[in-house]
């Protein structure tokens, strides 16, 4: 593939042929076409929405208030634009996918070279640009916020993460319209990634776009842990934060440990490729199985750093619409931790088929299995806090049921994969690709999206609207089923994965309502779409400013919406677990005080875009051995820390009168709104206010 | 009988070859043909049988919850302080710690006696078969035989076979469903896989691991047949074979499917898609795996599915 390219010093190897529309003009056959088209829409894309936002006369405020924002509840918001923007993709590759191998009987109309890009993209964005970025997103808007704290501790660092995270999604996407990405999977095993098998920029593509993002990764863990450690509002202990605190502790406990050897494999596959070492060669000493053992030490981990988030989402959301304290807080609380160490006792069951000795396998399998109890602790926990509740059916509760109900059989196959004698039978099959989609689609997926509805009115100051959302949640649902629950059985039937054809008739049927279940899924996401897109032209129909438009128990409903950029006027004394609930209960909420004082916020900086850009050309110029741009970008990523070291000036402050004038502007909304019952809570009246609604009142009024 | 052995043995693999890929071709654990396949859809029986006690409960209280405690249901309970209940703590915990402990111990047990490494207990005398993972095709060696195929391994029925398994390209996962799973073919290492079919029988192997192109053509069949017909077929293959020697390896390591080397080398006396070898060079297989150990490198163009493997031009068409 290689050979016919000849490098030169100006563009390395990067030449007319790498380029997929040429290829396409050249030689028009389908799978040519597709990726000549897909080419030509990142391209279109790109150019649509830079002529959007010159017509907005957008590019200032795009600038000032979002790319060089250190705000974490800015940051949090274009966190999950880029992962919408990378889901859109993942998506369409996976009906692309899906339709392949629907037609797979007869070979299916793309090249097998084709569908292994597509599967590979499609992995590495979904796992990397899609799912990770969701998750870092919430947390980055809603954690300062439940914890009384401003911002994170290390705000710029928080922009170079979503800098960096940014840069590894430009990378893939890139891939589309310069040359070709890997098609060895995502999980990149050598020798197949090897220089050897694969001397073109695909793997390289995915080296950099995945150790550059994984790195920001890293530091987003550090920051997450350092602010729960240290920025709590007075009195709010650590069994006092909100359990999605909890998990977003242990999630960044496991991103500073888990992301680690990922970079570090990356390293040592790229030193492989570039600089003739041989780690992970078949010659000279090197060994795969050694890169097999340090992906999974991060792979297994990353599954947990996801789902647990959307555990704490869970937690929140099934309390707040069942109008009840969370039962088990410190079951939960623990059940967390549990999870978090045993993520890194389990790497193993990824490779039982690896010829280890039966002891190993033993000692790995029960591991995994251990795993189950504090899950099933989760879920029975989250069934009897709706028990002797009062549950409203809104848009995050759908989500929530699709998930109690699939879920299980997630963790119900997940059981029966941590056996290595049937996991001798059902690996490489799709009834592992049902299963691990099992967990991420309504375990992290359902939870995230719960999340965002749930806390979309925090963010914008706008419900999203209630009809467009249960079509979208339901379309997610039975879609979810239709696609995934025949795999299993193909699986067990012994299809192999990654195959883009197949010959057994059998399988057909199954595919066919797999491929319908795909459709019904990109149904759900033009839904959420257009649900977006109907909220916000109806937006002061849904405004919800006062701020509590669900009756919340947590802090983050204590302050407007969307909250000001230093979030609380005046940092909260904690005095309870749930402590907004508490406070409305016993009168404590909304209260003015005397004691604002000057508020000192970081300023803005472009540090963070810099090295996004500079961080961009250094991964096109390694994949394609520029060299003189590689060294050119290196350079500027150092001398911007250095200039940044220099700079004295970096934090502003907000005088005082400022933050009383406003905060007593908002007070004063509250007390002249008229509060609402849980049953009007999705009409145009629900302006953040609500009614306490406790056993006695209620007796009270019947 | 009333019709010659080898008549019933091309009849035998004209079906295997007409019904590949049709349910004649036994190609599923949940239709096991072995001990070991049949363990381990019994074991995944169990499993499902025991976890169901946590899973059914989720299943019927999670709409009985949600629909007895709906918002308008004025009538049922509201404790909206209610938060911890200690016999339902115990009840939460000790259910799935008891569930996992049992299963553990199946567990335990079933991975033991379950090894692919572990000889499977047999009063006749196990076959030993070296297997060797090439970009897209399957080598078999019969060491005590002196004969090798391309994409057919047969056996007789009822007696073990002892596989010893490499790869002399990238990674792969040889398995053959309906009798034991798989296990990893790598370079330079050796795995073990035994397994035993209780009566004849075609069987789907195949490779499951993604390497390259070709993945999906790399199949075969795996032939359980009686003693006779084994004997017979042995003979066959030493009648119709072809030498495996230095040349004919190199070809085979080409990327490259089992088709497009039966063009290139294929017999009439050989099924579509088979190659029949009837003189394999001593000790092959450990070559295959020392080569990697020798101290030197292994350039490219020595290594078999290799970008710029010499014998590659060969073969239109599958190009990595
Ligand atoms: C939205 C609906 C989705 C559909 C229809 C879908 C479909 C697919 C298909 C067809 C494959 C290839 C299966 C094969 O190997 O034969 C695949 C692989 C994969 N998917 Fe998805 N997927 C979806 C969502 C997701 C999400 C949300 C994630 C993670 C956040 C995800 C992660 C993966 C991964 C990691 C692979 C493995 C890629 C590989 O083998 O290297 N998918 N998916
Ligand atoms: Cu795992
Ligand atoms: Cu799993």
């Amino acid at each position: 593939m290689t050979s016919d390219h000849t490098t030169t010093w100006l563009f390395g190897r990067l030449d007319l042929s790498s380029l997929p529309i040429w290829q396409a003009i050249q030689s028009p056959a389908i799978s040519e076409l597709i990726a000549g088209a897909a080419a030509m829409i990142v391209i279109a894309g790109a150019i649509a929405v830079i002529a959007f936002i010159t017509w907005l006369r957008a590019w200032r405020s795009l600038w000032t208030d979002w790319l060089t924002s250190t705000d974490h509840k800015r940051i949090g918001i274009m966190y999950c634009v880029l992962a919408l923007v990378m889901m859109t993709r993942g998506v369409i590759e996976a009906v692309l996918m899906r339709a392949q191998q629907a037609d797979g009987l007869s070979g299916g109309f793309l090249t097998p070279e084709h569908f292994a890009e597509l599967f590979s993209t499609h992995g590495t964005i979904m796992i990397f640009f899609v799912a990770m970025p969701l998750v870092a997103g919430v947390i980055n808007y809603i954690m300062p916020l439940q914890i009384g704290a401003r911002d994170m501790s290390f705000p710029v660092m928080n922009q170079i993460s979503l800098g960096l995270t940014a840069t590894g999604a430009v990378l893939v996407m890139s891939s589309l319209v310069f040359g070709k990405f890997s098609t060895g999977s995502w999980a990149a095993y050598p020798p197949y990634t090897g220089l050897a098998f694969n001397p073109g920029p695909g793997p390289d593509y995915w080296i950099w776009s995945v150790a550059i993002a994984g790195i920001g990764t890293t530091l987003s863990g550090i920051n997450f842990a350092v602010t729960i450690y240290k920025e709590r509002a007075p009195g709010m202990t650590l069994f006092r934060m909100p359990l999605f605190c909890w998990t977003v502790l242990c999630t960044s406990i496991i991103m500073i440990f888990a992301m680690p050897p990922l970079t570090v494999a990356t390293l040592m596959l790229a030193a492989d490729r570039y600089l003739d070492f041989h780690f992970f060669t078949n010659d000279l000493g090197g060994n795969m199985m050694n890169y097999v053992n340090l992906f999974w030490l991060f792979g297994h981990p990353e599954v947990y750093l996801l789902v647990l988030p959307a555990y704490g989402i869970i937690s929140e959301v099934v309390a707040t619409f069942s109008g009840k304290r969370l039962y088990g807080y410190t079951s939960l609380v623990y059940a967390t931790m549990a999870i978090a160490v045993l993520s890194f006792c389990v790497w193993l069951h990824h490779f039982f088929t690896m010829g280890q000795s039966a002891n190993v396998n033993i000692a790995f399998g029960i591991a995994s299995m251990c795993i189950a109890v504090p899950t099933g602790v989760k879920v029975y926990d989250w069934m009897a806090t709706m028990y002797r509740g009062r549950i409203r059916m809104t848009v995050p509760m759908i989500y929530v049921t699709g998930f109690f109900i699939l879920f299980v059989i997630g963790g119900l196959t997940g059981v029966i994969l941590a056996n290595p004698t049937i996991t001798y039978q059902v690996h490489n099959t799709l009834f592992l690709v049902a299963h691990f989609h099992n967990v991420i689609i309504p375990g992290v997926v359902f939870g995230l999206l719960a999340g965002i509805h749930y806390w979309f009115p925090k963010a914008f100051g706008f419900r999203l609207h209630e009809g467009w959302g249960r079509v979208s949640a339901l379309l997610w649902i039975f879609g979810f089923s239709f696609a995934f629950l025949p795999l299993y059985v193909v699986g067990l039937m012994g299809m192999p994965r990654r195959s883009a054809n197949f010959n057994d008739p059998a399988f057909e049927p199954l595919m066919l309502a797999a491929l319908f279940g795909a459709a019904l899924v990109l149904s759900a996401l033009a839904a959420l779409v257009i649900q977006i897109w109907v909220s916000v032209r109806d937006r002061d129909k849904l405004a919800a400013p006062l701020g509590d438009p669900w009756n919340g128990r947590t802090l983050e409903w204590a302050t407007p919406s969307p909250p000001p950029h230093y979030n609380f006027a005046v940092l909260p004394q904690v005095k309870d677990r749930d402590d907004f609930a508490a406070a409305k209960a016993n009168g404590r909420a909304f209260a003015d005080t005397a004691n604002y004082g000057d508020i000192t916020m970081p300023k803005n900086t472009a540090l963070g875009m810099i090295i996004c850009a500079a961080a961009t050309l250094l991964g096109m110029a390694l994949v394609w051995y520029i060299w003189w741009l590689a060294m050119l970008s290196v350079l500027t990523i150092v001398v911007a820390f250095v200039a940044r070291t220099f700079m004295l000036d970096t934090t502003y402050t907000i005088p005082a009168d400022e933050i009383s004038r406003e905060h007593r502007a908002w007070l004063a909304r509250v007390r002249a709104a008229s509060p609402i019952t849980r049953d009007r809570e999705t009409d145009d009246v629900n302006q953040g206010l609500a009614v306490l609604e406790l056993p006695e009142t209620l007796k009270a009024s019947r | 009988m009333g019709y010659n052995k080898a008549k019933q043995f091309s009849v035998l693999l004209l079906t295997a070859v007409i019904l590949a890929g049709c349910s004649e071709q036994r190609s599923s654990f949940l239709d096991p043909a072995g001990p070991i396949a049949a363990a381990q859809r019994a074991h995944l029986i169990e499993v499902v049988g025991w976890t169901m006690i946590a899973v059914v409960p989720v299943f019927i209280l999670v709409p009985v919850m949600l629909w007895r405690y709906r918002y308008r249901n004025t009538k049922a309970r509201y404790t909206p302080d209610w938060g911890y209940s200690g016999w339902l703590e115990l009840v939460m915990w000790g259910v799935p710690f008891m569930i996992v402990a049992v299963l553990s111990t199946k567990l335990w047990f079933s991975t033991k006696a379950l090894d692919p490494y572990k000889p499977i207990a047999s009063d006749a005398a196990p076959l030993n078969v070296q297997v060797v993972g090439l970009d897209w095709k399957w080598l078999f060696i019969y060491p005590d035989l002196g004969i090798a195929t391309v994409n057919q391994l047969a056996f007789p029925a009822g007696a073990p076979v002892s596989l010893n398994l490499t790869s002399d390209t990238v990674m792969q996962s040889f398995m053959v469903d309906a009798l034991a799973g798989q296990v990893y073919a790598m370079p330079g290492m050796r795995t073990k896989l035994h397994l035993l079919a209780d009566a004849a029988g075609v069987f789907k192997g195949e490779n499951v691991q993604f390497s390259g192109v070709g993945f999906t053509e790399q199949k075969f069949d795996a032939v359980a047949m009686t003693p006779e017909a084994f004997s017979e077929w042995v003979a066959r293959v030493k009648s119709d074979g072809v030498p495996l020697d230095a040349q004919t390896y190199e070809l085979l390591g080409a990327s490259s499917t089992g088709a497009q080397v039966y063009e290139a080398i294929g017999t009439n006396g050989m099924p579509a898609g088979v190659i029949y070898f009837n003189q394999v060079a001593p000790d092959l297989f450990k070559k295959v795996i020392g080569r990697y150990h020798g101290g030197e490198p292994v350039l490219p163009a020595n290594q078999p599915g290799a970008a710029g493997y010499v014998w590659q031009p060969l073969f239109n068409g599958s190009s990595k």
